[in-house]
């Protein structure tokens, strides 16, 4: 069907076609969910957070929960206050969360709501919790939402306290699935390291089935390990795009040093954070973490030649994708396009020492991009494998290249929610899922007398 | 404040089947603000309506979101043109918002032109369109004027009613694209079916009727419509209305611009299909298209009959809830269950009116609970109370469901077996079947 996806480029200066990235409180919604009872709270119009549940409800398949302002012509003229002062009363009366996390919206913005003053002003009841963030939908994407309120987290509830020196590493896993999370945590816990991770999401978005269901699931980081985040070593900010800035302010705050890393996907980029983690406590790698280490090794040689030099396009959201594209050149792929819609300039120097490193020339790198661009530039100049969101599908089928799924949205397969691609073992997974869709495609498609039964 | 878990002001929007007079229902007001709504906006309603033109552009006006969330999310099928499924947007910036988006929206025009030469945009405008104050209207006309296609605004911001009023402003630019007057001859005997978005092909198979019945079908609106097909629809000589909820709106304009009489039908289910076919031939009038209606009808009953008998084996002595969009789905999921042998114990729509609300009362067992623009946790409070153990909903219902241990349908825009006329019915007991009686349950205490 994209087929109809015409080769010729023509310069594109305000239209944009199948976008690459999504608006601001989304991400701040998710990011919101990472806090234990927490209610995400859309100060806009009911169809945002309508928009968002859905997207997210999608992506995770399991309830996802938020209200909203709902904006009526009347807010707009006279403003949101009402809407938010009434709204927090109803939220606490009626779904009684421990804490209640505002993004605001385009609208919120435009209008000029300052919702910390509403905020403040509003009754919140004794021993609840509301923070806010603003995330207007015309900054940014996505991923700056999920930033903006990670950074409101530190800015409005991270203190530093005299004397109460907990020793723990914080850790900022930055825009990832709840599996990923959760094998952040299981890394650590293998280094024997005390943490504070800040979201996590495992066990809010990826609830098991128990024939209840819990508005609030039992995961989600509680507000005193956030309070208590001022008093640790150090922040762990991994991914630049999705978790430095809550780092930075918590330096500035309260003088917890930050480390800024790679989004652990890949080798290389786990074991920069295995090495920062340890050389911040002085431990060692564990037996285990070092066997999973080495079967890892061990995959990437056994079927290296099923995907060496094959060249791919890699799209999607900045952080997840910059280490995407070290790992791919480790396994000696060769990234040909990598598109980002997030705008902002320092993926494009991160991409460029990547890429630079590795001595690659001809890779096309692009923020602001869409994948209505990357369709047109593979039909000039083809890839044998997508790796991406859902929203690749078009492309891949347009053009017969295998699509493997990783970022947000994923919503037409499952699998994320639970099999992490961080770490070794994500990494080993990865390299499962490429070299099946590349396996998989020349079984279906090759002649008969090259079906082969051991490849 | 607080009662039995629910908010005082949501209990006006909540009623509970009693042996006594008939309460009123608040329906057609905004969400209590606070409130986890399930309702969507103006810009999503207008979405609905339009995004099944098919070989329109469908560009939205506003920061990047609203055309990412609706980028091909809803099953209408096409027989031709898949350019409705691409995702255009003017991404609006910063910038764009203090100085004004009219010429980013400009060029954006210009250039959707040059991509694909479409004979209709339809421009959506966002809600911070509707706050910054772009004129639109403006913008639009001069890019017909430059270009020589259809560009039409879409008055859509999110904040300016709510998804009833996005029908409308829908329907308002089809019939701008339509004329304001009648200037075609009229097509005796033809007929136009609004309100079927042709989700899993279902208008095909009305449409599949009419061509057996001898009925001319000129234009579904908007099931796999196209631009010709629009400028066709007002040389009908009647209009009949199936999502009475987004297009009687429509109806009514063209019955005043277009003298189209209207009339409304339900094809889900199968008792509704049979009253619905005749009604369509009885408003003809036609001698032999009545001949031939009856014909398909009987046949067609010959053939569900005994395929729908199988599965009310299986299924019968259920316990329903149902949570969509519009009153009018509802009501023939009432009917469809109690074909099945299965009451309905809880029922709530995003949109409903009050007709359709008595409708509903009137269909349903004592002590079944209405619902109107209901929330995650009233919907499970009395499903649980209820006994209900399998849910009809959409998107945001089916982890719900599952989490309780309820099977589910998805009768939403997700759907992806038409739930229409005869076919529709076997797959509604079908899915029915498929759920309610997986093994999965079994593992859920």
């Amino acid at each position: 069907m994209l087929n109809a996806t015409p080769k010729d480029q023509i310069e594109r200066t305000g239209l944009t076609i199948n976008p690459a990235k999504t608006c601001q409180p989304i991400g701040a919604m998710y990011a919101a969910l990472g806090i234990n009872k927490c209610l995400p709270h859309s100060h806009g119009s009911q169809g945002c957070c309508s928009f968002h549940r859905m997207h997210l409800t999608r992506h995770y398949r399991d309830p996802i929960i938020a209200s909203t302002s709902s904006f009526t012509e009347g807010s707009c003229v006279f403003g949101g206050k009402s809407n938010l002062t009434q709204g927090l009363t109803n939220i606490f009366s009626i779904y009684n969360p421990d804490v209640v996390a505002i993004n605001t919206t385009c609208l919120s913005e435009t209008i000029g709501d300052d919702v910390g003053e509403i905020v403040r002003d509003a009754k919140v009841p004794e021993g609840k919790t509301v923070i806010y963030a603003s995330t207007p939908s015309y900054q940014g994407s996505h991923i700056t939402g999920f930033s903006n309120m990670c950074k409101s987290m530190v800015s409005q509830l991270a203190v530093k306290e005299e004397d109460k020196a907990n020793g723990k590493i914080n850790i900022f896993p930055g825009f990832v699935e709840p599996s990923d999370m959760k094998e952040i945590k299981r890394i650590a816990k293998e280094l024997k390291i005390e943490f504070i991770m800040y979201p996590d999401t495992s066990e809010v978005v990826n609830t098991p089935n128990t024939g209840k269901y819990e508005m609030y699931p039992s995961g989600g980081t509680t507000i005193a390990d956030i309070k208590d985040s001022g008093n640790s070593i150090a922040t762990l900010a991994l991914g630049s795009y999705a978790s430095q800035d809550a780092a930075f302010t918590l330096e500035k705050q309260c003088e917890v040093v930050p480390y800024v890393l790679k989004t652990p996907i890949g080798i290389k980029a786990t074991d920069a954070m295995v090495m920062n983690l340890l050389e911040l406590t002085g431990g060692s790698v564990s037996k285990e973490l070092e066997i999973e280490r080495g079967q890892l090794v061990d995959l990437m040689v056994d079927i290296h030649h099923h995907y060496h030099n094959k060249k791919v396009a890699i799209y999607g959201d900045p952080d997840i994708i910059l280490a995407l594209t070290e790992f791919v050149i480790d396994l000696g792929m060769v990234p040909k396009y990598v598109i980002t819609g997030t705008p902002g300039k320092a993926f494009e120097k991160e991409i460029k020492e990547v890429l630079e490193a590795a001595e690659i020339k001809d890779c096309i790198v692009k923020i602001e991009g869409d994948l209505f661009g990357l369709h047109q530039m593979i039909k000039n100049d083809p890839v044998d494998m997508l790796i991406g969101n859902t929203y690749g599908k078009y492309i891949a089928r347009a053009e017969n290249i295998p699509l493997v799924r990783i970022g947000f949205p994923i919503l037409d397969r499952v699998g994320h929610s639970f099999f992490p691609t961080v770490g070794y073992k994500g990494a080993m997974r990865l390299i499962e899922k490429i070299s099946t869709a590349f396996l998989d495609k020349v079984d279906m498609e090759c002649l008969e007398e090259d079906f082969e039964l051991v490849m | 404040m607080e009662k039995n878990g629910l908010l005082e002001g949501r209990k006006k929007f909540i009623m509970h089947k009693e042996n006594e007079v008939p309460i009123t229902i608040s329906c057609d007001e905004n969400s209590l603000s606070g409130a986890v709504s399930q309702r969507a906006c103006v810009y999503c309603g207008a979405r609905v309506v339009l995004n099944p033109i098919t070989d329109a552009i469908h560009l939205v006006h506003g920061p990047i979101g609203c055309a990412s969330y609706t980028w091909d999310i809803r099953g209408s099928l096409s027989s031709d043109s898949q350019l409705y499924r691409n995702s255009f947007s003017t991404d609006l910036r910063e910038k764009d918002i203090v100085f004004g988006g009219e010429k980013k929206l400009a060029s954006a025009i210009t250039e959707a032109y040059a991509e694909y030469h479409p004979k209709v945009i339809f421009v959506y405008a966002t809600c911070v369109v509707g706050v910054i104050g772009d004129d639109i209207d403006a913008v639009c006309k001069n890019a017909e004027k430059e270009l020589g296609i259809r560009v039409l605004p879409v008055k859509s911001p999110g904040f300016s009613g709510n998804k009833r009023s996005g029908y409308k402003a829908g329907c308002n630019a089809i019939l701008q694209l339509m004329g304001e007057t009648k200037i075609v001859e009229t097509i005796p005997g033809s007929i136009n079916y609004l309100g079927d978005f042709n989700l899993a092909a279902e208008a095909w198979i009305i449409k599949s009727y009419l061509n057996e019945m001898g009925v001319k079908l000129l234009t579904v609106l908007t099931g796999d419509s196209n631009y010709e097909s629009l400028l066709q629809a007002p040389r009908a000589e009647l209009n009949i209305v199936q999502c009475a909820g987004s297009m009687t709106y429509l109806a009514k304009q063209m019955q005043s611009a277009y003298q189209i009489p209207f009339d409304k039908v339900r094809f889900l289910g199968v008792d509704e299909t049979v009253i619905a076919l005749r009604k369509i031939a009885n408003l003809l009038g036609d001698t032999d298209i009545i001949k031939r209606t009856e014909k398909l009808i009987e046949r067609k009953l010959t053939e569900v009959t005994e395929v729908l008998k199988q599965y009310r084996e299986r299924v019968q002595g259920h316990k329903a809830a149902i949570y969509v969009g519009g009153g009018f789905k509802a009501i023939a999921l009432i009917k469809q269950f109690n074909n099945l042998g299965i009451d309905t114990v809880v029922i709530g729509t995003q949109t409903g009116d009050q007709e359709e609300y008595e409708m509903i009362r009137s269909l349903t067992k004592e002590g079944t609970v209405i619902l109107d623009d209901t929330n995650p946790n009233e919907l499970q409070k009395f499903m649980l109370e209820k006994g209900a153990d399998i849910l009809v909903g959409g998107v945001k219902e089916r982890p719900l469901a599952y989490k309780l241990g309820l099977a589910f349908i998805d009768h939403n825009h997700e759907r992806k077996h038409a739930l229409s006329g005869f076919e529709g019915a076997i797959n509604f007991a079908k899915e029915v079947d498929l759920t309610v009686n997986s093994p999965v349950w079994d593992y859920i205490n």
